[in-house]
């Protein structure tokens, strides 16, 4: 009885201090992201880690997590303690200033550009020759086409492709808000699969060749197309998409928590200095410095983008859009 | 004063109880817990929301259609495990617990791609107008996958244990093979049976790695409960998710009461006749 006293102390004791980090002289910081950043943020920290050794001396180690936008902010609202967070939506942000106390409400004022470093915006992928010649949104909300795109209740980069679509229904009714779910209601009911994640539809696009075309983040569009350079993947832009601003923002009562307040501000500040936003333009991701884009933006095509903005911001999309009983349910009118 | 004749009975008691309180019903009464907070009126709405009941309904036919095959095809494996010798039967009988093993997300990618309608299964499958993946029956069978082992490993060490006198005699009396599994060897396996059914009913009915890949996910159609309560998570409705939880969890509590309840019934008419 006694022994299995001692084993259960042992093991909460070697749980415990999991928690408590920043000992000695290195410094580490937990960046909780979203799923397609994994490989944007392998290349910035140890670009990050130069730079601030160059500047302070100090080791500074980037530990990262990886998760579905939503499922991460949950994490950190229970009590992961992220230094920052790098998450698909400032909804997901807002979640996190909403319920716990470890993030200021003002926390998108506190960097420029709304406090996203990097963009990007929502394409197709096709198959090679593009052989259902699917141009733009009409293309994909056509019959006999299959789409292959996440569920946006569970997915932040799916609430994008359905607000990319929705803009351009509005754009080309005159605002009319009817025809606008007209368009959606087919594009949903052209799909294969809504896949939980956007790395799972990828997946379900190139690994098990559903569907004619993907709705995918631009950056997961080039990272498809070069992981599969043999499949001739051809990346279709939209005539009307919308720019997703993926947010960034210091957790301050964890920093402050933790000591790391002064390199968890700078780690996101350097991502917009111009060799960090050379490396989120080779990763895939639109840079907010113009004179980086002038000179690595040829890849991005130009299209007409709406932004979170035109729908009021992410508080009032989401309760318009995929709230309960909101258009998203509506589309699926059951 | 009488000394108790087990010797350390309350301690034993005590510890079980502190242990099974802690692991089990803690978390357990923390869903319910967090579901409070949801209004009556709120609670009734999404619970009758025809997306709400459709999940439901494919959740546990779906689980319990996959629970039945398992029966079907765990009782015929563990049969073959215990009455015959061949080569590479060791392995074979490992290979039963992967399921226990192999991560979920493994699994359902894994079959999404082998039943999907370009995989080795489901593209000839699909020439005969049968589609698996995204479909109930994509479920099923993801579920099956995960639930077969609870049943082979209930049921063999009963046959094994089974008086081989007994089917022995009946041959000599001249009953068929499938007499003799029918009277004899089915009958007495049937408490293990049943309880290798109430296991994988159970595990399948919170089962959420491997059917969201194989799914399609589409709401009122392939969409199971536990991913209505992830949907919840995803806007922040702790409580509806909660609440959904809640009553997934009596429902499941009840089957398994009903299906012991029964399962001791059918001991006790075996033990009587």
């Amino acid at each position: 009885m006694n022994r299995i006293v001692v084993a259960l102390l042992a093991v909460l004791l070697a749980v415990a201090p999991a928690g408590a980090r920043a000992a000695g002289g290195a410094i580490t910081l937990l960046n909780v992201s979203y799923d397609p950043t994994r490989e944007l943020y392998a290349a910035y920290n140890p670009l990050f880690a130069a730079f601030w050794k160059r500047k302070t001396g100090q080791d500074v180690t980037v530990r990262q997590s990886h998760g579905g936008s939503g499922a991460q902010a949950r994490a950190v609202i229970e009590g992961l303690e992220a230094d920052v967070v790098t998450l698909a939506l400032a909804y997901d942000v807002d979640a996190v200033a909403q319920n716990s106390s470890v993030l200021a409400r003002d926390w998108q004022r506190r960097l420029p550009d709304a406090s996203s470093p990097y963009t990007s915006t929502i394409v197709f992928v096709v198959r090679k020759g593009n052989p259902k010649h699917i141009h733009d949104w009409s293309d994909v909300a056509r019959s006999g086409v299959s789409v292959v795109t996440p569920n946006p209740k569970t997915s932040g980069g799916a609430r994008w492709n359905f607000l990319a679509a929705y803009a351009y229904g509005l754009k080309r009714n005159h605002n009319d808000e009817t025809k606008a779910r007209t368009l959606v209601a087919q594009i949903y009911k052209n799909a294969a699969v809504l896949d939980t994640g956007a790395r799972g539809s990828t997946i379900s696009f190139s690994e098990r060749q559903i569907g004619d075309v993907l709705i995918a983040w631009e950056n997961e569009a080039f990272f498809l197309q070069r992981t599969s350079p043999r499949e001739g993947y051809e990346i279709i832009v939209p005539s009307v998409s919308i720019l997703a601003e993926p947010p960034v923002a210091v957790v301050d009562g964890n920093a402050r928590k933790h000591g790391t307040e002064a390199v968890a501000q700078a780690y996101l500040q350097f991502l917009y200095s111009p060799e960090a936003q050379r490396l989120a333009c080779r990763e895939g991701y639109r840079p907010r410095l113009t004179a980086v884009l002038g000179t690595c933006g040829t890849r991005f095509a130009r299209s007409d983008l709406v932004t979170i903005a035109n729908f009021g911001g992410w508080q009032a999309a989401q309760a318009k859009f995929f709230a309960d009983g909101g258009v998203y349910d509506q589309v699926y009118g059951r | 004063m009488t000394r108790d004749p087990i010797p350390g009975r309350v301690a034993a008691l005590a510890a079980t109880s502190a242990i099974v309180a802690l692991v089990v019903v803690v978390p357990l009464a923390a869903v319910v817990w967090a579901a409070h907070g949801v209004a009556p009126a709120r609670l009734a709405s999404l619970l009758v929301a025809p997306r709400t009941l459709a999940a439901f309904g494919l959740t546990f036919g779906a689980s319990a259609a996959a629970s039945l095959l398992d029966v079907l095809l765990g009782v015929w494996a563990a049969w073959v495990l215990t009455t015959r010798t061949f080569p590479g039967r060791a392995l074979l009988d490992a290979v039963v617990d992967m399921p226990f093993a192999l991560p979920t997300a493994v699994t359902g990618i894994t079959l999404a791609t082998l039943y999907g309608p370009h995989g080795w299964i489901g593209a000839p499958l699909l020439q005969h107008g049968i589609r698996v993946a995204y479909t109930p029956l994509g479920i099923v069978l993801a579920l099956a996958f995960v639930g077969l082992p609870f049943v082979v490993r209930t049921v063999q060490p009963v046959l094994a244990d089974l008086p081989r006198d007994l089917a022995d005699a009946a041959r000599g009396l001249g009953a068929s093979p499938l007499a003799v599994a029918r009277r004899i060897t089915i009958p007495l396996a049937l408490p293990a049976i049943a309880t290798g059914f109430a296991l994988s009913f159970a595990r399948t009915l919170g089962e959420y790695g491997s059917v969201v890949f194989i799914a399609g996910n589409f709401p009122g159609r392939t969409e199971i409960v536990p991913l209505l309560v992830l949907t919840h998570l995803e806007e922040y409705d702790q409580a509806g998710a909660a609440a959904i939880a809640t009553v997934m969890l009596a429902a499941a509590l009840g089957l398994v009461l009903a299906i012991n309840a029964l399962q001791r019934h059918v001991v006790r008419v075996h033990a009587g006749a």
